[in-house]
């Protein structure tokens, strides 16, 4: 059985001029033991996604459709057991939570408050706990005594985690555990993240905007643009062979060193990221995508298989990855202008096979992730050019 | 090899902190030619700041001299202003670069009128569409929260550019700029160095950063650089223990080495050499076999100098090297 499942999970925030819908229609599962990784740029409703799961939301947000935590229903929950859940069955790292520890209370003490708030310890269990979860996570037990000023950044971000795990949770949700973190210090945080995650049978959850550290770390990844999962199948397969171009950009944005083809290349994405209150018709990734459409800017795809056969699930929303919808188009007479029409009508649309720009779902992997985005760069500029001329 | 244009020759800046000297930067020898890209790179706290800010005059080095155009910098108020036209600083955090409170224009153009220049408005107009912000009279009257993040970025690309200098010296230029908009940054600081002929150096603890902008590349380690050379030699097959190891942790890298402790503290530089607590072919026991691990513990190395050449200050990379020379 799913440790957890989303099912058409939306959050809406009402702010003095308007609704942002932050999060829509977002449906995932996660098993027992699995990690899943969430990318997307900011703004994309990562944080409000992972604060949904446990209603941490503040009021003034509305969230709709099913969040299912091992069989309880979390937005029918009442609040005692949502308190005793958020600790004991799910925890989670904060953004940025590190600068959150309160600066006059010595770090032991944060760390055993929620075993005695949730009477699970007394307090010279505590303090046995808390030495305990220090040196799982690096540090020793003397530590307990400092104040947070007294550490460094990665040690506080281990002080974060040493407290995740206080309630023996099964589920980790990290919100960017490492960002601002140094390289080494980085990597010293994540294979300790790994290690403890492996050893204990505990699911996490990981936010990221960095696809190459999410797809190391993960067993998948879903990777969200304005507020929507545009791509959700197994980590390899997305980093190396997106079928989302999105996903494909942010994959190219971290190059791998060594690689010919991002040697001197930077390769980036053009455009601004949407604004959630005034989001662009049909796909909303449409104004900045290379491979677009012209039915893009009418057509909202939801997402599709996407993946290999023997492969895990692998899903995406675009129009590439549904030949049926591109032809359908040109059967009905879409309003395509005649480069679209042709491009439609192409006997290679199924496979992208003359597009150099589609996704091809047979190129090879590693090198799809440069090609889409080459293009991307390219392409954008061209609409700059349009769009200058017509303005 | 013709003079570079801007050279740190056996750099020292030192900081009293809490009664003890931190030497932040320990012994540099760095050139940056005319049209080259720089990368600099080490993990926090090495001492990457504290030597750019040295080499643009903003620090007064303890000992050692910076040179620009092969003439050392001198520190008076006049000559400095006048320095600040060639060579520019580019910061990290946009947000925190920019005046919420000043538009576009008036960001760009403060450097221009602080140096008296002609021409403002064209002079600002230029420098925006340089930066890729264009048609830049579009821009003029806009608030930084009125820009995304790699926008605003771009304005302060274009603050430095208004004075047309010959060098940007860009600290963690994208750091703080989300991933889909990183790449943009970097390609600008090509397409300057070509258009204009513009040298950088760029300090990050990215080395993607390295392979996808920079010719060459030095890693610093504990206010010293410990290796450096062509980007295609060092991040390919480094030689220096270190820059293997932060090589080795990238995604995606099949065998990690992940260092254990802290970032060193500058106040407490270690004997012999100074990774030498930390490094992992003393401790597996091979500087050992190769003969060298008494030499790591006790023997102070050279300071590297100012070549273009690939080389690192490590025993072990020594003796490999001299092996290396033999079998051929
Ligand atoms: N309390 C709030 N009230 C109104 N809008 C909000 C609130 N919190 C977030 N938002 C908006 O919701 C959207 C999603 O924000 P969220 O913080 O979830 O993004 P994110 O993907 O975590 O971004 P980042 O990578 O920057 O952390 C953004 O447009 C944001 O401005
Ligand atoms: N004004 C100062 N007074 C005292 N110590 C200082 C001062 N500036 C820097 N230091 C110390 O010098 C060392 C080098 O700092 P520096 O900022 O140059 O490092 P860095 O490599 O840029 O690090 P990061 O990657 O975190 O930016 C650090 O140990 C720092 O604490
Ligand atoms: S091709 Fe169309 S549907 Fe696919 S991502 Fe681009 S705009 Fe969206
Ligand atoms: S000199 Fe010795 S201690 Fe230093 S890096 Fe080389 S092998 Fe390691
Ligand atoms: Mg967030
Ligand atoms: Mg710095």
């Amino acid at each position: 059985m799913n440790l957890l499942s989303l099912e058409d999970v939306s959050v809406t925030y009402t702010i003095a001029s308007g609704e942002v819908p932050a999060v829509r229609d977002v449906s995932l599962t996660l098993d027992p033991g699995e990690a899943l990784g969430i990318a997307g740029e900011s703004g994309s409703g990562k944080s409000t996604l992972a604060m949904a799961l446990l209603r941490l939301l503040p009021r003034d947000a509305r969230v709709e459709g099913r969040i299912v935590l091992d069989g309880e229903d979390i937005l029918a929950m009442k609040w005692g057991r949502l308190r005793a859940v958020r600790w004991a069955e799910a925890s989670i790292v904060f953004q940025g939570a590190q600068h959150g520890l309160n600066p006059v209370r010595r770090i032991g003490e944060q760390i055993a408050e929620p075993l005695l708030v949730h009477g699970l310890a007394q307090p010279a269990q505590a303090r046995t706990r808390v030495a305990e979860l220090l040196e799982q996570v690096g540090l020793p037990a003397w530590r307990s005594r400092s104040y947070p000023h007294e550490l460094s950044g990665g040690q506080r971000q281990r002080v974060m985690i040493a407290m995740a795990l206080a309630c023996s949770p099964r589920l980790i949700i990290a919100d960017e555990p490492t960002t601002a973190l140094d390289v080494m210090v980085q990597a010293q945080v994540l294979s300790l993240i790994k290690d403890l995650i492996a050893s204990h049978g505990i699911s996490l959850i990981m936010i990221s905007h960095d696809l190459s550290v999410l797809a190391d770390m993960c067993d998948r990844l879903a990777v969200m643009y304005a507020g929507r999962v545009v791509e959700n199948g197994p980590s390899h397969e997305v980093f190396h062979a997106a079928r989302h171009p999105y996903s494909g950009a942010l994959a190219a944005a971290f190059p791998t060193v060594g690689d010919p083809v991002s040697r001197m290349a930077p390769k980036g994405l053009g455009g601004d990221p949407p604004d959630p209150m005034d989001l662009p018709s049909g796909c909303s990734f449409h104004p900045r995508c290379p491979v677009a459409l012209d039915l893009c800017s009418s057509l909202d795809v939801e997402l599709w298989p996407a993946g290999r056969e023997g492969e895990g699930p692998h899903t995406a929303a675009c129009v590439h990855v549904r030949p049926d919808l591109k032809a359908g188009a040109d059967e009905l007479g879409s309003p395509a202008t005649e480069t679209g029409a042709d491009e439609l009508a192409s006997p290679d649309a199924e496979t992208g096979g003359d597009d150099p720009a589609a996704p091809s779902p047979d190129s090879e992997r590693g090198q799809g992730r440069g090609e889409v985005v080459a293009a991307a760069s390219l392409e954008t500029a061209a609409r700059d050019e349009r769009a200058k001329e017509t303005s | 090899m013709s003079t570079p244009l801007l050279q740190a020759r056996d750099l020292h800046v030192e900081f009293s902190s809490r009664g003890r000297r931190a030497r932040a930067v320990d012994g540099v020898n760095l050139a940056v030619g005319e049209g080259e890209i720089v990368a600099l790179v080490g993990e926090s706290g090495c001492g990457k700041t504290t030597l750019a800010r040295t080499l643009l005059g903003l620090e007064r080095p303890t000992s050692g001299t910076v040179l620009y155009g092969g003439q050392p910098l001198t520190y008076t108020s006049k000559a400095l202003k006048a320095y600040r036209r060639e060579a520019q600083l580019v910061l990290q955090d946009p947000t925190g670069s920019l005046n919420p409170r000043h538009t576009v224009y008036e960001a760009v153009a403060e450097g221009p009128r602080i140096h008296g220049m002609a021409n403002e408005e064209q002079v600002v107009a230029e420098a925006l569409s340089r930066a890729g912000l264009r048609p830049p009279e579009r821009f003029f009257l806009r608030y930084p929260h009125e820009l995304s993040g790699g926008q605003r970025q771009r304005v302060v690309i274009a603050g430095a550019l208004a004075l047309n200098p010959r060098m940007l010296v860009a600290d963690e230029p994208v750091a703080s700029l989300d991933a889909s908009v990183r790449g943009e940054i970097l390609a600008l600081l090509l397409k300057l160095r070509e258009e204009l002929g513009l040298s950088a150096l760029v300090v990050t603890h990215d080395l993607g950063l390295a392979w996808n902008i920079a010719d060459r590349v030095a890693v610093m380690y504990l206010g010293r650089i410990v290796e450096s050379g062509p980007v295609e030699e060092v991040l390919k097959e480094p030689k220096h223990p270190y820059t293997q190891a932060l090589l080795s942790v990238l995604p995606e890298s099949p065998e990690r080495v992940v260092l254990s402790g802290e970032p060193p503290d500058p106040t407490r530089i270690p004997g012999g050499c100074r990774f030498h607590a930390r490094c992992q072919v003393l401790a597996s026991g091979a500087a050992a076999l190769a003969g060298v691990d008494s030499r790591c513990r006790s023997e102070l190395l050279e300071v590297l100098p100012a070549v273009p050449e690939a080389q690192a200050a490590c025993y072990y990379a020594d003796t490999m090297a001299a092996d290396e020379a033999v079998v051929r």
